[in-house]
């Protein structure tokens, strides 16, 4: 069983990314700690959704964001965890495009929203047959419990 | 010897190493190089031809390999080299 703990204001901050984007995707990298199968995350980082063409249903994220994000997480003794995107007017489930895309060990977020509002968030892992896993997601405060 | 970033969700298969360096002098010995000392690591970086998977790119300092001789690309003593996951997907 793979569990995500998110903060509250890392919660908060990618529904407001979430719906201040809308009716567009957003998207964007999470980071904080991990040990075996759950991660505890205490950071986000929004970066442009730099897909081309409609961005209602896509998003991509640019290279040279992804080398940022992984030298932040360098610099700041924190994990790069997992990607977090939203699908507007659509269910919180992966598609088969985000899984094609998926990497194993990243948890990846979808927030699932409607013109203000986040109706639902849940998270997802690869397992080793390359399937997605749904995550046990726990919104909180950090309290380190776990690691 | 050229020096490889790995990214974070590679380093489960690289016993949590950051940074790989190999004697190779072009990327494709380089990568081959990695996979022969973590085996784990083929099925992620390469596709069922032998070559680097389409979701993967390859960065030599600044630049991506596609505008530069992809796989041939030639490295030095001191060429970064970093394995960037191309992060993309949607709700279609």
């Amino acid at each position: 069983m793979f569990e995500i703990e998110i903060t509250a204001a890392s919660n908060e901050g990618m529904s407001a990314h979430a719906v201040g984007t809308f009716p567009n995707e957003c998207c964007g990298f999470f980071f904080g700690t991990s040990k075996n199968d759950r991660k505890l995350v205490t950071e986000i980082r929004p970066v442009l959704n730099v897909k081309k063409g409609d961005q209602r249903r896509k998003f991509s994220i640019d290279p040279f964001d992804y080398m940022k994000a992984e030298k932040y997480a360098h610099e700041n003794q924190l994990e790069l965890l997992g990607i977090y995107h939203s699908h507007p007017l659509h269910p919180a489930n992966p598609s088969e495009h985000d899984l094609k895309q998926a990497m194993p060990f990243f948890s990846y977020i979808i927030l699932s929203t409607q013109p203000q509002l986040v109706i639902n968030i849940t998270s997802w892992q690869l397992n080793e047959n390359r399937d997605f896993i749904r995550e046990e997601l726990k919104i909180s405060e950090p309290t380190n419990k776990y690691l | 010897m050229a020096t490889l970033l790995i990214p974070t969700p590679l380093r489960k298969f690289t016993e949590n190493q950051a940074q790989f360096n190999s004697n190779g002098t072009s990327v494709k010995e380089v990568i081959d190089d990695l996979i022969l000392s973590h085996a784990g690591l083929k099925p992620h970086l390469l596709d069922a031809d032998g070559n680097i998977r389409s979701f993967v790119r390859i960065y030599v300092k600044d630049e991506d390999i596609q505008v530069l001789q992809k796989e041939h690309t030639k490295v030095e003593e001191d060429t970064l080299i970093s394995i960037i996951p191309a992060i993309a997907g949607g709700s279609y």
